[in-house]
């Protein structure tokens, strides 16, 4: 991810709706003064966003009273935060090692070829984001892929591409 | 529930016992004349074990049986390739793959009617047959439990389970009979070592923070889990949470701490959620909190979930973390057991290591040191994977040789027409131990010696169709994106590895690339603040000790001697070789290949994807 992120005050993207901004306020009141917030702030507020738009991080920096370079900084850090709008579905294939060795790549670059678009993107309708993890911890069944919530096990390249057409 | 003293434990204890006895084999003391045991930690979830577990539970109301026979949901059972997994007592039945449909025939024939369903039963890859009972399967027969001691045999969101297996007792024998100083005595008497990869003694940190002067301290655990590949911590806290939070109070004492956190990953939802069960039913026994089980000991403990850095497994990063910043070490002295999380003493074990500590203060000292070798005590337990038969959690005293884990325990390699090729210790952090290498006793020193570490205990096996070099750039591909780009050497230098290796994987290596590598391991592995760094050129080290002409044939020749690397690989059939067996035509994905019964398979390159399914698929190597 680029750092040429413009910090200059931005409108809030259109999908950001006024409840959201509520939820994020009650969140921030709630840890508010409490050491170690952030992190968890965060996590709360892109469950409710789905990501972290630069506009609402400069939001939550105010509503927690810390500087906003400080929110940005740990936004950027953690790959558990998104700063992109993210698909309907979230596939994660697993690049741990044990995935790996068992057929995990091979599966990643089907899906790739597949749904046209790389790693890390999220295709034009929307539909699927692509995401690489590494390691589930469920090596045991390995190769992992998770749609959404839903863990499923042994997919090897042959498979993937049904397994994700399940979901529309 | 209301809060219980030290006497009330034992009466649960009792109580829950008579009820747990027939999982020892012993029936008629409990209510129950039938446990049935599914697993539902994350590896069989994912295969469907919630849907099992209810379709279980109807069928046994709808049969009638609910008063006879209970159906109990555990963590992870170590054997997660076979998932769903049930295990059945007072028998001690194994069954393997289960689906809901098989459910009926279960209930009916083994329930009712006493006849076990011998279709789901293990069946040995070797010999074929069937093997019933669970401590006749080789996997589990040869493991020695201590850290996964309740595996399998409790439910993961009970504390009276917890209980019945005589959990908190030893945390009520620290809190009420023993003094700081006996505490960490024993831990030191036990000789254990942390298992989150450092293997530095637990009782030695233990007392640095018992005799750093403070008022407030903290305990903390490592579920943070890094490592690519390690699933012990994870399965740990899904199985047995309680574990670990008795270790955590138990060092909270014997260091005067009364606030602990245990930094999990946020990729760990169903551990988070079980972990916190655990804590909040302790609290509501008064096993957690204040006045513990009347002693007057204080001891509050918090889950803090991570989010997806690598760097915060590592112990100063990982308090930043805590503190809500960007995880990144910093240098050390100050040590945290002097100044740690806010500054204050803190004590960091890794969760394998919390969870053998209930047992060395109920058990002694001198009992775990007399487990495992003169160096390493006690024992470990590894995530088996890779080119394996028996993929799983394996726990096996310290000193057992890689040979049984690998073939015996493990069973070998899955695929007739390949070799075993070497075994991945350690991560990232780790190496490769070679074929002739593979009688190695895996103890901290011996491992070192050999090339790798003992790492957390991930443990990938691999034959020869992994290509050493593309492994190397596989773990520098992770060092390189996780480096929390603080020291130069580390940030710019990995990168500059990276490079190279892809370089050489795509058939464009040159001549002084292999030097050049070595050249740059140097620099980073002297010139890094943490771990990350140090360790980082390890993977590609050791390949290069022993797989040197791997690299020399990538560089060189613009092979891969594998057969694994895409860009240098023809797509094309040896005609000698090939043994006309159509593999490879059945199972292209794009119809690329033509072959007829008799004929030599001929590939085209047009329609060829480059997938190498038909590499995988060839038993005679013909497809180069
Ligand atoms: C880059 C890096 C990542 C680490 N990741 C982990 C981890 O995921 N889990 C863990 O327990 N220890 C990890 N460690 C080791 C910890 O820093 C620390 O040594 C350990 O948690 C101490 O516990 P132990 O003594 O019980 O092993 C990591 C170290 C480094 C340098
Ligand atoms: S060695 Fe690497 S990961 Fe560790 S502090 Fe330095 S830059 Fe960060
Ligand atoms: S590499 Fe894949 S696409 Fe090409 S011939 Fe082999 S199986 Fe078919
Ligand atoms: S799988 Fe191998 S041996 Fe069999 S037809 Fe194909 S190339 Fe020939
Ligand atoms: S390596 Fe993929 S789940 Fe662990
Ligand atoms: S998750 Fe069921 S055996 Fe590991």
């Amino acid at each position: 991810m680029s750092l040429a992120y413009d910090l200059t005050p931005q409108e809030m993207p259109e999908d950001v709706t006024p409840e959201m901004v509520e939820r994020i306020d009650e969140i921030c009141a709630a840890y508010r003064g409490k050491p170690g917030a952030l992190i968890p702030v965060l996590q709360k507020c892109q469950e409710v966003v789905g990501y972290l738009p630069v506009p609402v991080q400069e939001h939550i920096a105010k509503a927690l009273g810390v500087p906003g370079h400080e929110v940005y900084g740990v936004t950027t850090f953690y790959s558990f935060f998104s700063m992109e709008p993210r698909g309907r579905h979230v596939v994660r294939v697993c690049m741990g090692t044990a995935c790996y060795v068992r057929g995990g790549k091979e599966a990643l670059d089907r899906l790739e070829r597949h749904l046209n678009t790389p790693v890390d993107t999220t295709t034009e309708d929307r539909r699927f984001t692509l995401e690489q993890v590494r390691c589930l911890g469920a090596c045991g069944v390995a190769p992992v892929v998770v749609v959404n919530q839903d863990t499923h096990r042994k997919v090897m390249a042959d498979a993937v591409v049904d397994l994700v057409e399940q979901y529309d | 529930m209301s809060k219980i003293s030290i006497d009330q434990l034992s009466q649960i204890q009792q109580k829950v016992e008579k009820e747990q006895a027939l999982r020892q084999g012993q029936t008629g003391t409990g209510a129950h004349r039938m446990h049935l045991l599914i697993c539902g930690g994350t590896g069989c979830q994912a295969a469907g074990s919630i849907a099992v577990y209810e379709a279980l539970k109807a069928e046994i109301d709808k049969q009638g049986l609910s008063g006879e026979v209970a159906v109990i949901e555990t963590g992870c059972n170590g054997f997660c390739a076979l998932g769903p997994v049930m295990v059945t007592y007072p028998e001690g039945i194994f069954y393997v793959n289960l689906e809901e449909k098989d459910i009926p025939e279960v209930v009916e024939s083994h329930c009712k009617n006493g006849e076990p369903v011998e279709r789901l039963f293990y069946k040995d890859p070797s010999s074929k047959k069937f093997i019933p009972h669970m401590k006749e399967i080789p996997f589990f027969a040869l493991q020695e439990l201590i850290a996964l001691k309740n595996r399998s045999l409790l439910d993961a969101e009970s504390i009276d389970e917890y209980i019945g297996r005589g959990g908190y007792q030893a945390m009520a024998k620290a809190l009420k009979e023993m003094s700081p100083e006996d505490i960490v005595a024993e831990v030191k008497k036990s000789g254990l070592r942390g298992r989150g990869g450092a293997g530095f003694p637990t009782g030695l940190k233990w007392e640095f923070c018992q005799k750093s002067p403070g008022e407030i301290k903290y305990v903390l655990c490592n579920a943070d889990e890094g490592d690519p590949g390690a699933f012990m911590d994870r399965s740990i806290l899904e199985a047995d949470p309680h574990a670990v939070v008795e270790g955590m109070v138990i060092a909270a004492k014997a260091i005067g701490s009364h606030h602990g956190y245990v930094y999990c990953r946020a990729e760990y939802p169903l551990a988070v959620n079980r972990l916190q069960l655990a804590i909040d039913h302790a609290k509501e026994y008064g096993l957690l909190g204040e006045n513990i089980m009347g002693t007057g000991f204080d001891f509050e403990l918090n889950i803090y979930q991570g989010a997806g850095a690598f760097v915060c497994g590592e112990e100063t990063a990982l308090m930043r973390s805590i503190e809500g910043k960007r995880g990144m070490p910093r240098p050390r002295p100050p040590f945290p057991a002097v100044a740690g999380l806010w500054n204050r003493p803190t004590i960091l074990n890794n969760v394998e290591t919390w969870a053998n500590i209930p047992q060395i203060i109920e058990k002694g000292g001198d009992w775990y040191a007399g487990i495992g070798t003169e160096d390493s005590k006690g024992t470990k337990v590894f995530a088996l994977t890779g080119h394996v038969n028996n993929i799983g959690l394996v726990e096996v005293p310290m000193g057992t040789p890689l040979r049984t884990i690998v073939y015996d325990i493990g069973g070998g390699i899955p695929k007739k027409h390949r070799k075993f090729k070497a075994v991945q210790l350690g991560g990232p952090s780790g190496g490769c131990i070679p074929e002739d290498k593979i009688d190695t006793p895996c103890e901290y020193a011996a491992i070192m010696e050999a090339g790798a570490i003992m790492g957390s205990g991930g443990m990938i096996v691999m034959d020869d169709s992994t290509c050493m070099v593309d492994m190397a750039r596989f773990f520098m591909d992770f060092v390189q994106e996780e480096s929390c780009g603080k020291c130069t050497p580390c940030r710019e230098g990995t990168r500059r590895m990276l490079q190279i290796l892809e370089k050489i994987c795509a058939g464009e290596g040159e001549p002084g690339d292999i030097e050049t590598l070595e050249e740059l391991s140097a620099t980073i592995q002297e010139a890094s603040l943490c771990g990350l760094g140090q360790t980082g050129p390890n993977p590609v080290l050791s390949t290069l000790r022993y797989f040197r002409d791997e690299y020399e044939a990538h560089v060189h020749d613009k092979t891969c001697p594998a057969r694994s690397c895409v860009a240098l690989l023809k797509f094309q059939v040896d005609e000698d070789k090939c043994k006309k067996c159509g593999m490879c035509f059945k199972n292209c994905p794009v119809d690329a290949i033509d072959w007829k019964k008799k004929e030599v398979a001929k590939i085209n390159l047009d329609k060829c994807i480059k997938c190498k399914t038909c590499i995988e698929n060839c038993k005679f190597d013909a497809i180069f």
